[in-house]
């Protein structure tokens, strides 16, 4: 793994505050590319812990009409993948402490090889990868060379992965591991939080890497709800959102929304501690 | 039926434990739906070695959708092209009369296949994507026969250009969801099917219309539509006592297709060939994946697909909604590279023309995707010898496309 490894130094700072970590996730290019360095750093400074962005795909099947729109406004107005590489070292040229994850789809980001794709992530400072439709049983397309950039593969576990299968995501996930809360798309149907607290406990139970949790997380509330049990909150869809109304002017909004989840964990944290 | 023995070195052995053809194929899904592939996999392994599930198969491929259908010897056609030819050229010319299927295509073969596997399951509610219809239908019919509730996915724009379709899928009980997202045709209906199954996979069965998609569907879509092959291949011997020289059939995922070669892979005196739809020519909008694409990965599989070279799916386009989609079944995909079965695109405007002489020289009018294969047929048999003998996938009844084919003739309806 990474000499330097950020996610996991960001869990750890996080667990030495006694609260979850807040990861966010926008889609690169969304609305245009020259939007989305001010919007990565709404991010940030709103207290995003982790950021995770999104290689644009025309057919993002795991993902409900917010992300699906923002993949659509993003490849409308041109994005490339060498944009979103563009961004992603440019990121990190500005924030060289805050984890990045790009998150998408296998097409995409195998068009050129999974070498080239796991090269750049390396050259651009991208701490982790979350290829949605690559299941364990299709790793070799893409982890081995991952593992070789020193590049976190992201897996996800989900509502129905049963404890026969739960071993097969652990073998080889690396970074943290990615409670999907639903059967579902992404931005949809909200879980139980008896749900997400007995899914959580499984997961921790049976892996030492930090156990973040998204899918339908839209409020500071359910965050803080979320953030009692797990590791890391992704919020995706609802920020998406801003994106989607505000457009080229989602900056302070999205710093916004951001802060208030923060505030959220934070407080949650401090009424725990006390 | 007596299937033929797959040898070691077969070409009929594919796909291995993983589902893989070669390079293509495998299982690209979201994790939610992995548990669910696996578990169909093990009850279609079951099912294939239970002679109750093939023999309730096979009652109903005969008093329901009216198998075995004819192979029937095209004179007319046969004639007029040898007419055409050289001296002592002019292949004859069969056609396997999947019209004649109860729902008109071959797309009730795979999905009485299916409700089965899904009756198996437990599973009360099925789901489908449809391009031009037929699948839908086909699979509404399945529902209705069986008892499940239905629903079916539709881009807005096939809503809009298969409106006879969309009233029987009504009337047979089912719900016609149209899809608004993308280009709004079958890649975008089969996106929605998708979202739609991996937010209901504990009581919801896929029944995907074609040999596509993750493992294992590309292998059981493969399975129930052999029949296909199978009756052909007894049929040939029946009629002429020999093999064919060659079969011709059209390809869009490429389930007709499949189910026709499959049974002859072993054969090497027979060859074959998948016919793409060229669209507007392959230098303008087209929908053939082998001839103008590259290998890719969409909805869980690996195949040729259309796209950019950032790995962006791009349009496809063909007169024939039900071969308008971007990508082609991962058996084709192997079968292309090993060179076993040969891929011939024809145009918009090919299909035209022999949806009209097909017509007017054997009284037969062709699904705009089977006359792609017409098409084919005319272009190669005046090439061939005399005492050759061509089958040609009648897939489907053209029914449906009148609408279409009057619209591009510019006829006022």
């Amino acid at each position: 793994m990474p000499v330097t490894d950020r996610l996991s130094t960001r869990f750890a700072a996080c667990k030495a505050q006694g609260r979850a970590a807040l990861i966010t996730f926008v889609t690169a290019g969304d609305p245009d590319v020259a939007a989305t360095p001010a919007i990565l750093d709404a991010l940030v400074a709103g207290g995003a812990d982790i950021i995770e962005l999104g290689m644009p795909f025309t057919d993002p099947m795991a993902d409900g009409p917010a992300i699906e729109l923002a993949n659509l406004r993003s490849l409308g107005s041109g994005t490339k993948t060498r944009d979103v590489f563009a961004l992603a070292a440019d990121f990190r040229a500005r924030h060289p402490d805050t984890p990045l994850v790009l998150m998408g789809y296998a097409n995409p980001m195998l068009v050129r090889g999974a070498d080239w794709f796991a090269d750049q992530c390396q050259e651009a400072g991208v701490d982790g990868v979350i290829c949605v439709d690559v299941p364990p049983e299709e790793d070799a397309e893409i982890g081995p060379a991952l593992r070789a950039a020193n590049v976190h593969p992201v897996r996800l576990a989900t509502p129905t992965t049963d404890a026969q299968r739960l071993p097969a995501v652990l073998d080889g996930a690396s970074g943290f591991l990615y409670h999907v809360a639903v059967a579902g798309i992404t931005g949809k149907q909200q879980a139980a939080q008896s749900s997400i607290e007995m899914a959580v406990a499984r997961l921790k139970a049976a892996t030492d890497l930090p156990v973040a949790v998204g899918f339908g997380v839209r409020t500071p509330e359910q965050a803080a709800a979320i953030g009692r049990v797990a590791d890391g909150v992704v919020v995706g869809s609802a920020i998406v959102d801003i994106v989607g109304s505000h457009g080229d002017a989602a900056a302070p909004f999205v710093q916004d929304f951001v802060a208030a989840l923060r505030g959220a964990l934070t407080h949650q944290a401090q009424e725990t501690a006390a | 039926m007596t299937d033929t023995i797959a040898l070691p070195n077969s070409l009929r052995s594919q796909p291995d434990a993983n589902g893989h053809f070669g390079a293509f194929g495998g299982r690209y899904v979201a994790e939610t739906l992995m548990p669910l592939i696996l578990e169909l996999e093990k009850v279609y392994k079951a099912a294939k070695a239970d002679p109750a599930f093939d023999a309730e198969m096979a009652e109903l491929l005969r008093t329901y959708v009216g198998r075995p259908n004819p192979l029937y010897y095209a004179g007319r056609l046969t004639e007029t092209l040898r007419a055409k030819a050289e001296p002592g050229k002019g292949a004859k010319i069969y056609l396997k009369r999947e019209e004649l299927n109860h729902t008109g295509a071959h797309k009730i073969n795979n999905c009485i296949g299916q409700a089965l596997l899904a009756r198996r399951m437990g599973k009360k509610k099925v789901i489908a994507e449809t391009g031009a219809g037929q699948h839908g239908v086909a699979t509404a019919t399945v529902a209705a026969l069986f008892g499940l509730e239905c629903k079916i996915f539709m881009g807005a724009k096939d809503v809009e250009r298969q409106k006879p379709n969309v009233f029987r899928m009504k009337l047979l009980g089912a719900e016609v969801i149209p899809v608004h997202s993308g280009s709004s045709t079958l890649k975008d209906s089969m996106n929605d099917a998708l979202r739609h199954w991996v937010s209901n996979v504990h009581d919801t069965f896929y029944i995907i219309g074609t040999a596509a998609g993750p493992h294992p569907y590309p292998e059981l879509v493969r399975d129930f539509q052999s029949v296909i092959g199978k009756e052909t291949r007894a049929q040939m011997l029946d009629t002429e006592g020999r093999l064919p020289d060659m079969l011709i059939a059209p390809v869009g995922g490429g389930s007709n297709a499949i189910g026709m070669f499959h049974p002859f892979l072993d054969d090497p005196e027979v060859a074959m060939i998948g016919v793409e739809a060229a669209g507007e020519g392959l230098t303008g909008k087209h929908a053939a994946s082998l001839a103008g694409g590259a290998s890719g990965i969409l909805h869980g599989n690996r195949t040729y697909l259309l796209q950019d070279e950032d790995g962006q799916i791009t349009e496809a386009h063909s007169i024939s909604a039900g071969l308008d989609y971007p990508g082609i079944g991962p058996e084709h995909s192997w079968l292309h590279e090993i060179g076993r079965v040969k891929y011939m695109p024809i145009t918009d405007d090919e299909a035209l023309e022999s949806f009209q002489s097909l017509s007017r020289l054997e009284g037969i009018i062709p699904a705009l995707e089977s006359a792609h294969a017409i098409a084919a047929a005319e272009q190669v048999a005046p090439t061939l010898d005399a005492d050759k003998i061509i089958v040609v996938n009648l897939s489907g009844r053209g029914d449906k496309d009148i609408f279409t084919v009057a619209d591009a003739l510019g006829v006022e309806m």
